[in-house]
């Protein structure tokens, strides 16, 4: 079941993100920063983790779970610190992510050259 | 430069032209690709959990961590490029997108030189995402604190 609702889950944003793309003038870059703040913004009522909850990796493959991480650490910390944990916790479930793609593309970057 | 734009402008009014049944079909793909990396995520998950022994949580960041290393090993291959211009929304919009963008735009401006080039363009195309994404993070996480405490 929890596949199904993977499937289901991500393809749905994804055919969305294609839907706007087709249908609008914005571009990749405008809709994949549109679904950050929208992650982010359901994650403000806990909604985001209502729906991690019942579709497992399929809610934390697209970009919305970027935004959803970024506030999740945020309020994690600030629970503890206040106001200023807020900008402590903000990366803190995101650094992963944020490392491996900064570290693999330097390192991609110096073995490979671009195609045509 | 102006050929860039050039071409941008051609794609736009293509794309306004395009009949509807190229939509649908853009948004099936889109939907099936989307899909197949997400169950490709849960099915990574529940491995790590079982072959490393960790909880659910730490076994999601590993699988983020493994699909953004193939992303971008694959964009760094050079085939990568082809799978996003089909699937379009399909590997964009998941992890695989942000990875992609990243190393596509490190591996394109790396021959401008490791600080002008590699270093400022790296997040030519991210930027936006981490920028949007931690201003708005910290913009409701400051909403939620005030009206709900925490």
């Amino acid at each position: 079941m929890i596949y199904l609702n993977s499937f289901l889950f991500a393809g749905f944003v994804s055919m969305l993100g294609q839907w706007i793309l087709d249908n609008t003038k914005l571009t990749p870059g405008h809709i994949t920063s549109i679904f950050v703040v929208v992650g982010s913004f359901l994650d403000t009522f806990s909604i985001y983790d209502q729906i991690i909850a019942h579709v497992g990796a399929g809610a934390l493959v697209p970009i919305t779970s970027f935004g959803h991480s970024l506030i999740h650490g945020a309020l994690e910390k600030a629970s503890e610190m206040g106001v200023m944990g807020l900008l402590m916790g903000m990366f803190d479930l995101t650094a992963s992510g944020i490392t491996a793609a900064i570290v693999f593309t330097f390192i991609f970057a110096l073995f490979f050259r671009p195609k045509n | 430069m102006g050929d860039r734009m050039e071409k941008k402008k051609y794609e736009q009014i293509v794309s306004r032209h395009q009949p509807t049944e190229t939509r649908a079909q853009n948004a099936f793909i889109a939907f099936v690709t989307g899909g197949i990396v997400g169950v490709f995520g849960q099915l990574l998950s529940e491995f790590y959990v079982s072959f490393f022994d960790i909880s659910t949580k730490d076994a999601n960041t590993f699988m983020l961590v493994t699909l953004i290393f193939i992303a971008s090993l694959f964009t760094a291959l050079g085939f990568f490029d082809k799978w996003v211009s089909f699937c379009k929304c399909g590997l964009i919009i998941p992890i695989t997108g942000f990875a992609h963008s990243m190393t596509s735009a490190g591996i394109e401006y790396r021959k401008e030189g490791p600080i002008y080039g590699l270093g400022s363009n790296i997040f030519k195309l991210a930027g936006s995402v981490i920028l949007y994404g931690v201003v708005s993070a910290w913009f409701f996480g400051l909403l939620r604190l005030i009206i709900m405490g925490g």
